[in-house]
């Protein structure tokens, strides 16, 4: 959920451009600018990736490029951490499954 | 450091624990009761198990779990962890792509 | 290869003061930092500074990290962002990857100030989407107006806990408990104090043992702890939350000291050895802020400026006279930041049990994080209460040595000291008229200042109380007076809640409760929210 009002820093995005981009083939919208991250979770979304080894979810864990556990597929480059990664129109994001995206 | 060193030095044998199942690497997926096998299998320096295991090796190159494990592997000796040398820190601290890495530009002024 | 006379990795608040610093003096300076914006961890600190003026006290972390960037604009330091240091060598030559490329500069110093990375503790399910660094919480929430959750537990009572708790609360979010294994709350016992009286219950010698959920976090579960910190069985404790958030304690991001090899030790963290300069054994580089041992950024900033003037000195840029003026007022800065019991000398000390006055120590705040009320009347900043004042005065429960003054400067009629040593806790001095401005309440950056009038009327008695949240209650609202501990003590009826600029952000609410509550009433929450 986004927040709407807050005591200090008051609103957020003011101006900002919504944009339309794609998960895993759905459209959904964020702001242009904001981390992919911000939006996948503004719109609820906290699986980024499958594991590997096990295939266990994972989401952000660190938001701030450190922790790379919120990785995904962005325009068909895997690897790249979406809570640093500004979202831009048309992006093509996916679920990375392992390295790739789901076959 | 030396006596850790020591792969004959007998650190009373593996026995399971009920979280060895708990994932400390969290990029490579290694648990806690693998790490403490290795070290009963004869790795007893933070190199050597993160050669073995490939824990910290991953994109996060440790920086989640390099304490984690130096507890763990500090555990198992019986040291305490400030006692074990710490991995060799090496460039790049960064996971970077290898195009990138090899475009090496000049900046002369 | 570019040259320069200075190098700084970093652009938060030590690496930014290092180089305004530094162009003071006419160095040649470059800073690099990986992020997308400089000022490092400050532009998610919302919550207003401690220390005295000198140090910015009671300015928002935020409002600090922009002052930084303009004094770096004004001083036309070179600031390279996105930019990331992959190497440093003992030659002072660092490899930075910039644009997709690998480029390589070289200076005769180089300041590293790198900050800290987050420590995590490991528990079942720790790996789930929704377990996050307390971090990440603040990131989403201040910097991108996402809030990370609904409901949170967060583990860790230190200042990074207990201050993440309150901004989760003021973005809207529950927080369902703050749980520490340590017996005792880490933090300062305001910043507790502030949480604790929204409602939010503290768990002291207890941990997190298992996040459940199946993809994401949909609950928590927590346990009592022993004195090895072994969970106790059978005192399991489960939570509705839908996310875990870690804030247990910060490690020194110092591998670039370690690759350049410089000698390093373990502290907990691993730190470089350094002089009162903060230089390394490699002559010429030196580490500012949180890489040479966790603190925080009025600390990260004077020693980012010790640091510059020490390779400006060095260098040859600074004269000696020069030198020797700047390290004494930055030391003697420093030193202010480090008295008290929270100092990095006590750091673990669980033995105090004492203020530095000799006045016993709250074990309500250490335990629950909330004073008892018999307990306030023994510190010296409720002497109006215990005197038995007549008419508006106010009631500092500040009760542990920190270093902050603001509330001294506030008070225009001379009703609080703190005096010379930052440190000592607030007096107020019944001898001197409030008036009740209230500026005291706005400006105390632990909000541990209330205004308290036992005359409002034949029955009622006035509190005006610090308040950050939205919306802010209309005059005639009515609802539940809470106690230091969050809970519903007594109806209220809001009088009024004043906010001017000067008060940046932090509202005077009065309500008036009936009298015998005056001082137990402690927060405001309407009926039906």
């Amino acid at each position: 959920m986004r927040i709407e009002n807050h005591p200090i820093l008051g609103t957020f995005h003011e101006g900002g451009q919504m944009v339309t981009f794609t998960l895993d083939g759905k459209e959904m919208q964020g702001y242009e600018g904001e981390p992919i991250a911000a939006a996948l979770r503004a719109a609820g979304v906290m699986t980024h990736r499958h594991t590997l080894k096990r295939d266990e979810p994972r989401g952000v864990f660190c938001a701030i490029g450190r922790c790379t556990d919120c990785v995904m597929i962005v325009d068909g480059k895997p690897n790249i951490r979406t809570c640093i990664t500004p979202l831009k129109a048309g992006m093509k994001v996916q679920t990375q499954y392992g390295i790739k995206a789901k076959e | 450091m030396a006596m850790y060193l020591d792969r004959d030095d007998d650190l009373g044998g593996f026995h399971p624990e009920p979280d060895d199942d708990l994932i400390i690497c969290r990029c490579e997926e290694v648990t806690k009761g693998e790490i403490r096998r290795a070290v009963h299998e004869g790795m007893r320096t933070m190199t050597e198990v993160r050669r073995f295991l490939r824990v910290g090796m991953g994109l996060c190159q440790g920086g989640t779990c390099g304490k984690l494990v130096k507890g763990i592997i500090a555990k198992e000796l019986g040291v305490k962890p400030a006692e074990l040398e710490e991995c060799t820190s090496r460039s790049p601290a960064r996971p970077i792509e290898m195009r990138v890495f090899a475009n090496e530009v000049s900046d002369d002024e | 290869m570019k040259r320069y006379d200075l190098i700084v990795v970093g652009a938060g608040p030590a690496g930014l003061s290092a180089a305004i610093e530094a162009a003071k003096y006419g160095l040649k300076t470059v800073v690099f930092d990986e992020n997308a914006r400089p000022g490092g961890q400050l532009f998610k600190q919302v919550h207003k500074f401690f220390g005295s003026k000198e140090h910015k006290a009671k300015i928002r972390g935020f409002k600090i990290g922009e002052q930084l960037l303009d004094d770096a604009e004004k001083a036309g330091v070179e600031v390279h962002l996105n930019a990331t240091v992959s190497g440093l060598f003992d030659c002072k030559e660092i490899t930075v990857i910039e644009n997709e490329a690998m480029h390589h500069y070289k200076a005769d110093a180089i300041i590293l100030a790198t900050g800290a990375r987050e420590n995590m503790i490991p528990f079942e399910g720790w790996t789930k989407p929704g377990v996050i660094g307390a971090g990440a919480a603040q990131t989403m929430m201040n910097l991108h107006g996402v809030q990370p959750g609904s409901r949170v537990l967060m583990v860790g009572s230190g200042n990074v806990g207990l201050v993440v708790s309150f901004q989760l609360l003021q973005a809207g979010i529950e927080v369902a408990a703050i749980v520490d294994a340590a017996p005792r709350v880490g933090g300062y016992g305001v910043h507790a104090a502030k949480v604790a009286r929204c409602g939010v219950p503290f768990y002291l010698s207890h941990t997190v043992i298992k996040a459940e959920g199946d993809d994401r976090v949909t609950g928590a579960v927590v346990a009592e702890v022993d004195s090895h910190f072994k969970p106790i069985p059978g005192t399991e404790m489960h939570l509705d939350v839908d996310t875990i958030c870690m804030a247990v304690g910060l490690s020194p991001m110092s591998q670039l000291l370690s690759m350049a090899g410089c000698k390093m030790q373990d502290k907990g963290g691993i730190v470089p050895i350094v002089n009162e300069y903060r230089e390394t054994s490699i002559k010429g580089i030196f580490a500012a802020g949180d890489v040479g041992g966790i603190e925080e950024a009025s600390s990260a900033m004077i020693t980012g400026k010790i640091t510059a003037l020490a390779a400006a000195y060095e260098l040859g840029f600074a004269e000696e006279k020069e030198f020797r003026e700047g390290e004494t007022c930055y030391k003697a800065s420093l030193a202010q930041l480090h008295e008290g019991m929270f100092s990095p000398a006590n750091k673990g000390r669980t033995d105090l049990t004492v203020t530095d006055e000799g006045v016993l120590l709250s074990q309500n705040l250490l335990k629950k994080g909330y004073l008892d009320l018999g307990e306030i009347m023994r510190f010296p900043g409720a002497a109006d209460e215990v005197k038995k004042v007549h008419g508006i005065h106010p009631v500092i429960e500040c009760t542990q040595n920190i270093p902050c003054n603001p509330c001294q400067d506030a008070c225009k009629f001379g009703c609080i000291a703190v005096g010379a040593d930052i440190t000592r806790l607030p007096i107020v001095n019944p001898a001197n008229k409030c008036t009740g401005c209230g500026m005291c309440v706005a400006s105390c950056s632990g909000q541990a200042i209330f205004l308290v009038n036992d005359d409002f009327s034949e029955t009622e008695a006035s509190v005006t109380l610090p308040y950050e949240f939205l919306p802010y209650p209309e005059p005639g609202t009515k609802g539940m007076a809470l106690g230091r501990d969050g809970k519903a003590v007594c109806e209220a009826e809001v009088v009024s809640c004043r906010l001017s600029p000067s008060m940046d952000h932090t509202a005077l609410l009065t309500i008036k409760v009936p009298k015998e509550m005056s001082m137990t009433a402690r927060f405001f929450k309407a009926v039906g929210v």
